[in-house]
């Protein structure tokens, strides 16, 4: 059992010291998929955020009720509902974007973010905590895919959300908003992730003598 | 039949499932430290994607007309099953291939390459023939970066590179390098 942590860790933790994508690699496939515009990762975050909520809602709720042998299924079978639901608005309210996210937004079924967090958060803890939760992993995923897409739109096309940033003499980097681009990005990402954790953890240790960084985190 | 083997060629190196549509990245990156493991998990995944394809034909044509907006969720269980069924079929044959697959078997569930192969091939309207070739396309296209990227891990592991970048960080630029080596493949078409 973990030991109770104030409620306000369980909405900071997703944002950075366990992000899914920078920390845990979850829900790798949209992070590289759909982050080639600012605009497409917004329309992918704001749907995985409106399951991931409402699943964590639902599956903390009725935990009681589920039997442990069937609970993968339940879990799945609530987020693909979730996931219908998010496709059918996205498909009337935004057409456009739907069409450019394809497969993707089906696609938030098999997100293995959410899965996790319902198994691993939402099953064990109470309501009010498993929304706390699941508004943090949310916030962490769309800040990731966020910075992903900005990234990948100012330098694959120079602009931000369609306004040019960079000025017409801007030679666009093609190679960004295709395939590999997404790969470059969140590998560079990860990397700046793991350099600046490093570094706060050697001066963590230098100023706190042999404490180990880790206890503190 | 030219038309089923572009379908092939087309899923398997120049629409690479994992290179160029990040599909199936999980077992992509979990598994793909060793040659032989990622072999065996792009064998498994052939298999269940093959058996995807003819069910997903199925339900597309004789049930789902009636009420596409069920879709997704038809999908998922009947893969979910579908999996369940053959890890305990191949249990029973052939305990040999059983414990080669292992726990890669179970995996696949929430491998999105599964659901994506599902929902393009409906979105794109594939028969059955034509799914199948996607499926097997789709199939030895992810099994081929796996080796591929399995086999430079295994280089890797020797390489001097800074502490800070022995995490996925490097890893997946390499895979980008890779994605841009299998971008080169687009020339195959214009060629046709």
């Amino acid at each position: 059992m973990r030991k109770p942590t104030p409620p306000s860790q369980e909405l900071i933790k997703g944002i950075w010291r366990e992000n899914p994508v920078l920390v845990q690699l979850l829900g790798l496939c949209p992070t590289l998929a759909v982050t080639n515009t600012v605009e497409n990762s917004l329309a992918m975050s704001a749907a995985t955020t409106f399951v991931l909520v409402c699943s964590s809602l639902l599956v903390s709720s009725i935990k009681k009720i589920v039997p442990t042998e069937v609970r993968i299924s339940t879990y799945i079978l609530i987020i693909a509902t979730f996931v219908t639901i998010a496709d059918m608005i996205l498909e009337a309210l935004v057409p456009d974007v739907h069409k450019a996210l394809g497969a993707f937004v089906a696609l938030i079924v098999v997100n293995c973010i959410i899965l996790g967090r319902q198994e691993a958060f939402a099953s064990k803890n109470s309501v009010g905590r498993s929304l706390l939760d699941a508004v943090g992993m949310s916030i962490g995923f769309t800040a990731t895919l966020t910075v992903m897409g900005a990234i990948r739109e100012l330098l694959g096309a120079g602009t931000i959300l369609g306004h040019s940033v960079l000025g017409p003499h801007f030679e666009p980097w093609v190679i960004m908003v295709l395939p590999p681009g997404g790969f470059f990005t969140l590998g560079f990402l990860l990397l700046v992730y793991s350099w600046v954790k490093r570094r706060s953890e050697a001066r963590a240790v230098s100023t706190a003598g042999a404490v180990p960084a880790r206890e503190a985190a | 039949m030219g038309n089923l083997l572009w379908i092939f060629i087309s899923a398997a190196v120049v629409n690479n499932f994992t290179l160029a549509l990040f599909l199936g990245l999980c077992p992509f990156l979990g598994v793909s430290g060793k040659v032989e493991t990622g072999l065996r998990m792009g064998a498994a995944n052939i298999f269940v994607m093959t058996l995807t394809a003819l069910s997903v034909w199925i339900l597309n044509t004789f049930i789902l007309n009636a009420a596409p907006y069920l879709r997704i969720i038809a999908f998922i269980i009947v893969i979910a099953s579908l999996v369940q069924i053959v890890e305990m079929a191949i249990k029973k044959l052939s305990p040999a291939l059983f414990r080669a697959l292992g726990i890669y078997l179970p995996l696949i569930t929430t491998n999105c390459a599964i659901l994506g192969l599902a929902i393009f091939q409906t979105n794109r309207g594939y028969g059955l023939l034509e799914g199948l070739a996607f499926a097997l396309g789709g199939g030895v296209g992810l099994t081929i970066a796996l080796v591929l990227m399995a086999s430079i891990r295994e280089t890797l592991e020797l390489a001097d590179v800074p502490a800070f970048a022995r995490n996925m960080g490097l890893v997946l630029i390499i895979a980008g390098a890779l994605s841009l080596a299998f971008m080169g493949f687009a020339g195959l078409f214009s060629a046709a």
